[in-house]
Formats: structure tokens, sequence, C-alpha cells
């Protein structure tokens, strides 16, 4: 099957959580989430349970996501711990 | 409507800021208000002394994200010019972290504005808080409760400003 390489970004509490500011992966063209998390687990190991909190959000190419992700190649996925300004 | 955000680390300066906006308002005769908030680092958090607070944000998406709630305050009201400033970095206790300036025909509309476009600024504007503490440490501030709820009261109710 045809890989792809995406950028997956971590920030705040994630970052420190996992020990990374972002990671190269190479996914599955159209790499779901579930997809794209098996990869992170098999990189990070344990800590990757963080990104699956509830609060925890997703943004491709910096707009948050709602649906499914179906990712391209050259994506940057973000996972965003909840977030305060002001 | 004139708008302008920008994300930064150095200081601004609200006098500098003010003058610039009512320069910037076409026409500048429609204005008839100008509110003005700035949001500055407390020394105190639930009882503990505030070290310093580091502001973290993600280039590109802060900036949509505070874009995305001005047009929201754009659709609801009548606005000539909306100016926000957020600063990012280490900062310390009484230094400015935002500046958020209204600029419309009317007071009502300016009050309100400002308002709403801090309270969504405290729930959906795109950075992460990092506090240091006096016993506890570092921790990650989040928006409480009563953020939210603010922002749940401006989805609920019209300010008697709300366009028609």
């Amino acid at each position: 099957m045809a890989t792809i390489a995406v950028q997956v970004r971590f920030f705040a509490s994630l970052r420190e959580a996992l020990g990374h500011e972002s990671l190269q992966c190479q996914v599955p063209n159209g790499c779901s989430l579930a997809q794209l998390l098996r990869e992170l687990d098999r990189q990070l190991g344990e800590a990757s349970t963080a990104l699956r909190a509830e609060n925890v959000r997703v943004a491709v190419n910096q707009s948050l996501v709602s649906t499914e992700l179906a990712l391209n190649a050259g994506d940057e996925v973000a996972f965003l711990p909840p977030v305060t300004g002001g | 409507m004139g708008t302008q955000i920008r994300v930064q680390t150095e200081d601004f300066d609200l006098a500098r800021e003010y003058q610039a906006q009512r320069e910037r308002l076409e026409p500048a005769g429609a204005c008839g208000a100008i509110a003005c908030f700035a949001g500055l680092v407390r020394d105190q958090y639930q009882g503990e002394a505030v070290g310093e607070l580091f502001l973290e944000h993600y280039p590109g998406m802060t900036e949509a994200s505070i874009e995305a709630l001005v047009a929201k305050a754009a659709a609801r009201w009548e606005l000539l010019d909306v100016l926000v400033i957020h600063r990012v970095g280490a900062l310390l206790p009484t230094d400015q972290i935002v500046l958020v300036s209204v600029a419309s025909p009317h007071r009502a509309e300016a009050f309100a504005a400002c308002e709403f476009v801090m309270d969504y600024l405290k729930t959906d504007a795109v950075f992460w808080k990092r506090e240091v503490l006096g016993e506890r440490g570092a921790h990650w501030v989040e928006s409480t409760a009563a953020d939210r709820a603010r922002v749940a009261g401006w989805q609920t109710q019209g300010s008697g400003a709300d366009k028609q």
C-alpha cells in the first residue's frame, strides 16, 4: 500500500506528556484518525494514550476537524489540549 | 469594517493603538464610540503567588481563531473597526497581555462587541497558558466554568444592540 508522509504537531501539555514537539509519520494515503493514532502509539509507546483524552482536539492544516480524517501527503495534523486566551 | 489582529511578543502602547485606530476609521465621522479593554497578568491564582506566565500559540491557526471570533462580533453588531493585540511568550505579573478595541457608531454596540470578543478569546482563541505558581510549580491554565458560562450567555440572549 502506498504510504504518505504527514507532519504531526503537539502543543502545550501534550508536548510535555509526549516529549515531542512534532513527528514525521508515514501513514496510508487517506489515513483515518484511528490509523494515525496506531502509528503514533508505535512511535510514542504508552504515552500516546494522552492523545485520546476527550478534551483533546485535532486540527488538519490548521482547521479543527469534527468529522473523520482522510489525510493527504504533506498534511499537518495538530493535537491541541484545551485552549484559553485573553 | 476594518480589522487588525496581531499576535506578538512585544508590549503595546494603548494610547498609540487607539490613535492609530481613530486614523484608520473610514468614514471617520461615522464613529461615535470606541471601547477599549486591556487584560493584565495578576500576581495571584487561587491564593498562590504567580511567578511567570508563558503564552504558547500555533502560528497561523491562532490568528485565524481570533479572526473567526471577530467575524462573529461583526456579524452581530454594526462595527467600524476591531483591533485585537494578543501577546505571547514569557510575561510577568502587571504585564499587559491583550488589547481589544472596538469602534462603532454607538456605545451599546462598542461595549457589547468588546465584551463579546474578550469572552470568546477566553474560550475559543488558540493559546495555551503555562503558569508558574509559588507552591504548585508549573501548570497549564484552562478556561473556567465561569468563562464558558459567559460564552453560553452570548449564545442564548441578545444584547439589545444586536443587528435586526
